[in-house]
């Protein structure tokens, strides 16, 4: 009942963060009479301090900012495509999708069974698959799909071809412009969703929060893989269509949960009650008190759904339901069609630089959630 | 501050509250009608005068933050009624609806126990004050601004203008509560509830806050209901005290009256536990069993009976009794009063 | 409220035999921004079976002191100098094995708070007797232990039964006795209680005080109070240091400071504390804000709020002398308070 705050002021005592002399609002508005600066201008800089105290922090997290770095690596690569198509790249041999190149590789030809199946091939082989009138230690070009990686020559590929003779690397930077576009449109819906059933739910209670939160219930117990599988059976799945699925089923479920309960730890302050009591209606006490409070958790959030909703669609594209043009899953996809998923590493041209992509971006987002979380939680921070 | 006489009882009261209840029900489930119900407040009536300052005191659980929420609407009674006056505006607070709330808000404020949570961490000192004047659409930007460097100027936050931009985070505890004072004031409210606004404060600046709030009212010519547990802090905000005990108001008077003559076992309890700080006085104590429970479907019979010393037959065959006059507008809710004068003296 | 003490150990004291003296003792924070001088040159001694008051505003480095003595501050804390003995022994210099010895066993705490610190899924009971479990391992049958507890919960005016209920079911002012319960368990010579009854009502806290004293008196323990109100610890205490911006300023018997305050903080204090007994005097407020113990200010450390300070103290650091009986006040103008009270009132 009368706890006095001895805690929360020696915290302030200790971080000297307390500013007596008002030096904070000189530095706002240059020295000047407050009320002679636009009071816009004063919110802007405002504004600018908080980012630039909260980059500082982050910036001091050293898994926030690799995460950071991984990210910008893959923002170079989404980039870089249509740079490397409009300059370097002839699109019919480096089309992502219908470019083709064969590599011609050459082998010696043997009798009998080949001892280095990559250097020679045997005399009936390359009968069968060329030009009867080959004769033994004659040397021949032979097309090759998947081609592993080639540094030079006119048309190098620097990661191989897949097995229809389109470039890896290619295809590789096209599809992290798809990723970052389907983890935007997902986050952005998960986050938009979740923050307003989150906030209503809290604010409201009642049966509004009964009702929504136990439609959260329902969406958590479904099965979200098998549901997305039916759903592209019967929708044109694009990667729009994708990323509002899961931005609306998240956004309804599980998150919608974490941040109503972060919403409810700010419906209970007393300001909510000051906001009430100063004549605010619902929406403003929601808008103006409630949202900005649960905004920095739900940035948060942004970041793991952008981890999930590719890790989804690579998981949906390798099952090949989803109606792209090339996706990282998709590559994964095209080597399994074609067989050579379960080759070892003999052909890792064809599966690692996918599934490394798919790693590493979810591991960046992940990161970064996890930097954001120290500057939204002070309780994490190291002092 | 001297000890300011009661106000002339001519007119009519700003606030006149009448057999106001809360009874909260406890839910058994979505389908099931709640059949207990915990009496927060109970039937409790008072009237309080413009310009006074009237305390409630009381332990925690006993119903005075209840009260003090149904006063300014953030909670509605499940009984009885608040009449609120302010010259020609007249209402039933329970009745005020719609577009008629912000006229209310306007006139009845309110200002919170904890002066860390009152306040949006994310919005400015400007945007805080100026919170009712942006909701109910008063005055330009500029307007607002100027109206609260007059505020902060009021409440002693000076140089004003360089408070205006600073985040609550920034400031000390007795400094929130200062612009907690001014937010109240912003709209010229002619009644703030006032819910312990010194508890969380450290005592050294505690008095600082008092006293403004004392010469804001008085200058500003508003009443307060001032809310507490501490019993010497509302000696000195208020003119008249009346305690709670497990939602029932059992004693009322003037401050100075109640505290050298309290009459119920609960008061002279109450003011025996109060610490003094002066460790050469003894006091006589008053013991009283147990702690406070929840007045959940209380029996018929005196509220204060399981913890009383002087509980006797007649309290346990009546119902819980009336408040009656005990000397100048002092009311006592106890049934043996006399007896009780007439004991403890005996005991001294 | 019957009790049974009897069966507790009561230890012999001797009232002029120091328990603990904390020597010119020094504490910093490190933060990013430097470092907070949170504990600066406080020396006091508690004697076997004295009650000793800190008082001061919040972040003037009371709990400090406390956690101080436990060794229980956060990592970025540091001892810049001083000691702490305890019977002799400098705490400072004990492993973190030995100091956990010396915890709880010989030194216990009541925190703020600590009533909320029950385990809800345990019983009271048994979470006591996991303390009495660590701190003598074997050496008490169950039964023993059962008897014992029962003896701890009877001495703080809760009945045995309670042992087997749940935290949930307890009260704030039971629970708050439980810890007092708990802080007993292992007979300590010392408990440090920091703000005991700041979250209680008026009429429990004023139980839990008389309790804590009775008890006090009756096992032979000394007892530190820590609190911001100082008329909480009037009436419980024998000796009172008065704090200010990590520095004691004031310290000697309570009925001397209560009666002749010669620090004008702790003059301040006093005045600034509202009562319901006697005349209802004019208060006076203290103006402004503590100091950020970041960069504290120079010479004596409270004269931009002093209505007393002249040039002498911004420029030169008052030492804490011994103005007779115990009574040591750091003040240069402590002669003079007196005479300027006066003029204050006037």
């Amino acid at each position: 009942m009368t706890t006095p705050p001895i805690e929360a002021d020696d915290e302030h005592a200790r971080s000297g963060q307390r500013d007596p002399d008002g030096a904070s609002t000189r530095e706002l508005t240059d020295g000047a009479d407050v009320r002679t600066v636009p009071i816009w201008r004063i919110r802007l800089r405002l504004l600018g301090r908080s980012v630039g105290m909260m980059w500082g922090l982050f910036r001091g997290n050293q898994m926030g900012m690799l995460g950071l770095g991984l990210i910008a690596i893959f923002a170079a690569m989404a980039i870089a495509h249509p740079v490397l198509m409009a300059t370097v790249w002839e699109p019919r041999i480096y089309d992502p999708v219908v470019g083709y190149d064969a590599v011609m590789t050459q082998y010696t030809v043997v009798e009998g069974e080949p001892t280095d199946p990559t250097a020679e091939i045997s005399l009936t082989e390359a009968q069968l698959r060329m030009n009867p009138m080959i004769d033994v230690g004659e040397v021949i070009n032979i097309p090759t799909q998947p081609a592993p990686p080639t540094l030079t020559g006119e048309t190098p590929h620097y990661l191989g071809t897949d097995a229809r003779g389109r470039d890896i690397l290619s295809q590789l930077l096209f599809s992290t412009r798809a990723a970052f576009f389907l983890g935007a449109v997902a986050a952005l819906t998960t986050v938009f969703i979740a923050t307003a059933v989150g906030a209503i739910a809290a604010y409201f209670g009642g049966w509004i929060d009964g009702g929504l939160m136990r439609f959260a219930d329902l969406i958590l117990l479904m099965p979200l893989l098998p549901v997305l599988i039916v759903l592209s059976a019967v929708l044109e799945m694009s990667m729009l269509v994708l990323g509002l699925i899961i931005g609306v089923l998240s956004g309804f479920g599980g998150v919608a949960i974490v941040l109503k309960s972060q919403a409810l730890s700010i419906t209970v302050k007393s300001y909510i009650d000051a906001a009430r009591v100063a004549g605010g209606g619902h929406w403003h006490v929601i808008f103006r008190h409630i949202i900005p409070n649960v905004l920095p958790l739900s940035f948060l959030f942004m970041m793991f759904g952008v981890t999930e909703a590719i890790a989804i669609e690579s998981t949906l594209s390798f099952f090949g339901l989803l109606n792209v043009d090339m996706t990282w899953g998709l590559m994964i996809n095209s080597a399994q069609n074609n067989g050579y998923l379960l080759s070892g590493t003999s052909y890792w041209w064809l599966l690692f630089p996918a599934g490394l992509a798919v790693t590493f971006i979810c591991f960046g987002f992940f990161l970064v959630g996890r930097g954001m979380d120290e500057v939204v939680n002070p309780r994490l921070r190291s002092r | 501050m001297t000890a300011t006489l009661p106000p002339p009882r001519t007119g009519e009261p700003l606030v006149e509250i009448r057999d106001l209840e809360m009874h909260f029900p406890i839910s058994k489930g979505l389908f099931r009608a709640p059949t207990d119900f915990v009496h927060a407040v109970d039937g409790i009536s008072l009237d309080i005068a413009p310009g006074e300052s009237v305390g409630l005191v009381g332990e925690s659980g006993c119903g005075k933050s209840s009260t003090g929420r149904m006063l300014v609407k953030l909670m509605e009674p499940t009984g009885g009624s608040i009449m609120f006056r302010d010259g020609d505006y007249q209402r039933d607070v329970a009745k005020v609806k719609g577009s008629e709330i912000k006229d209310f808000r306007a006139r009845v404020q309110m200002i919170f126990q904890d002066p860390y949570e009152s306040m949006n961490p994310r919005r400015t000192i400007f945007d805080t004050i100026s919170e009712p004047m942006a909701v109910q659409g008063v005055g330009s930007v500029a307007e607002r601004e100027e109206r609260v460097l007059e505020l902060l100027q009021l409440v002693g936050l000076t140089p004003a203008a360089s408070f205006l931009f600073r985040y609550p985070h920034e400031l000390s505890g007795g400094q929130r509560q200062r612009v907690a004072v001014a937010r109240a004031l912003v709209m010229n409210p002619t009644f703030v509830v006032a819910d312990e606004p010194t508890s969380m404060l450290d005592v050294s600046i505690r008095i600082s806050i008092m006293e403004l709030m004392t010469k804001l009212g008085r200058d500003l010519g508003v009443s307060y209901l001032y809310i507490t547990h501490d019993l010497a802090v509302a000696r000195y905000m208020c003119d008249r005290i009346a305690v709670m005990y497990l939602g029932k108001i059992v004693e009322i008077g003037p401050t100075e009256e109640i505290l050298a003559n309290p009459k119920h076992p609960y008061t002279r309890a109450l003011l025996s536990a109060v610490p003094v700080p002066d460790p050469a006085l003894k006091r006589p104590p008053v013991e009283i069993k147990g702690g406070i429970s929840a007045a959940i479907n209380p029996p018929p019979e005196c509220r204060f009976i399981q913890r009383c010393p002087f509980a006797a037959q007649v309290c346990q065959e009546n119902p819980h009794p009336p408040l009656e006059q005990q000397g100048d507008r002092h009311f006592v809710a106890c049934y043996r009063v006399d007896e009780i004068d007439s004991e403890t003296e005996a005991a001294s | 409220m019957t009790t049974s003490l009897e069966n507790l150990e009561t230890r012999q004291i001797d009232r002029t035999k120091p328990l603990l003296e904390v020597d010119r003792l020094v504490m910093h924070y490190k933060i990013k921004a430097g470092e907070v001088s949170a504990i600066e040159d406080v020396s006091f001694t508690v004697h076997q079976g004295e009650a000793v008051g800190l008082v001061g505003e919040s972040g003037c480095g009371k709990t400090s002191v406390a956690l101080s003595l436990l060794r229980l501050l956060p990592s970025n804390a540091e001892y810049v100098s001083g000691e702490i003995r305890f019977n002799g022994e400098d705490l400072l210099y004990l492993s973190p094995d030995e100091m956990r010895q010396h915890r709880w066993k010989d030194i216990a705490m009541v925190f703020q708070g600590a009533m909320n610190s029950w385990n809800p899924v345990y019983r009271v009971g048994d979470q006591i007797r996991e303390t009495l479990d660590t701190h003598y391992r074997g050496a008490m049958s169950y039964d023993q232990q059962r008897e014992h507890m029962e003896r701890l919960f009877s001495s703080v005016g809760l009945t045995p039964e309670m042992l087997d209920r749940y935290p949930h079911e307890f009260s704030g002012g039971m629970r708050q006795r439980a810890v007092i319960a708990m802080a007993l368990a292992c007979s300590p010579e010392l408990i440090i209680a920091d703000e005991p009854t700041t979250a209680l009502d008026v009429i429990v806290q004023d139980q839990i005080l008389k309790e804590l004293k009775r008890i006090q008196a009756e096992l032979g323990m000394s007892i530190i109070y820590i609190s911001h109100d100082i008329a909480v610890i009037a009436e419980v205490t024998d000796s009172l240091g008065v704090m200010y911006a990590g520095k004691l300023v004031e310290y000697g018997p309570t009925s001397t400071i209560f009666a002749r305050p010669r620090h004008p903080y702790a003059y301040l204090l006093l005045r600034s504390t509202p009562s319901i007994t006697g005349p209802r005097r004019e208060l006076a407020p203290l103006e402004g804000e503590p100091p950020n113990l970041l960069s504290p200010p120079t010479g004596c450390r409270f004269h931009p709020r002093c209505p007393f300070a002249t040039d002498k103290c911004v420029t030169d650091e008052p030492p804490l002398e011994e103005i007779g009986d115990g009574h040591r006040v750091a003040c240069w103008h402590h002669e003079q308070v007196p005479e300027l009270e006066e003029a204050l009132h006037r």
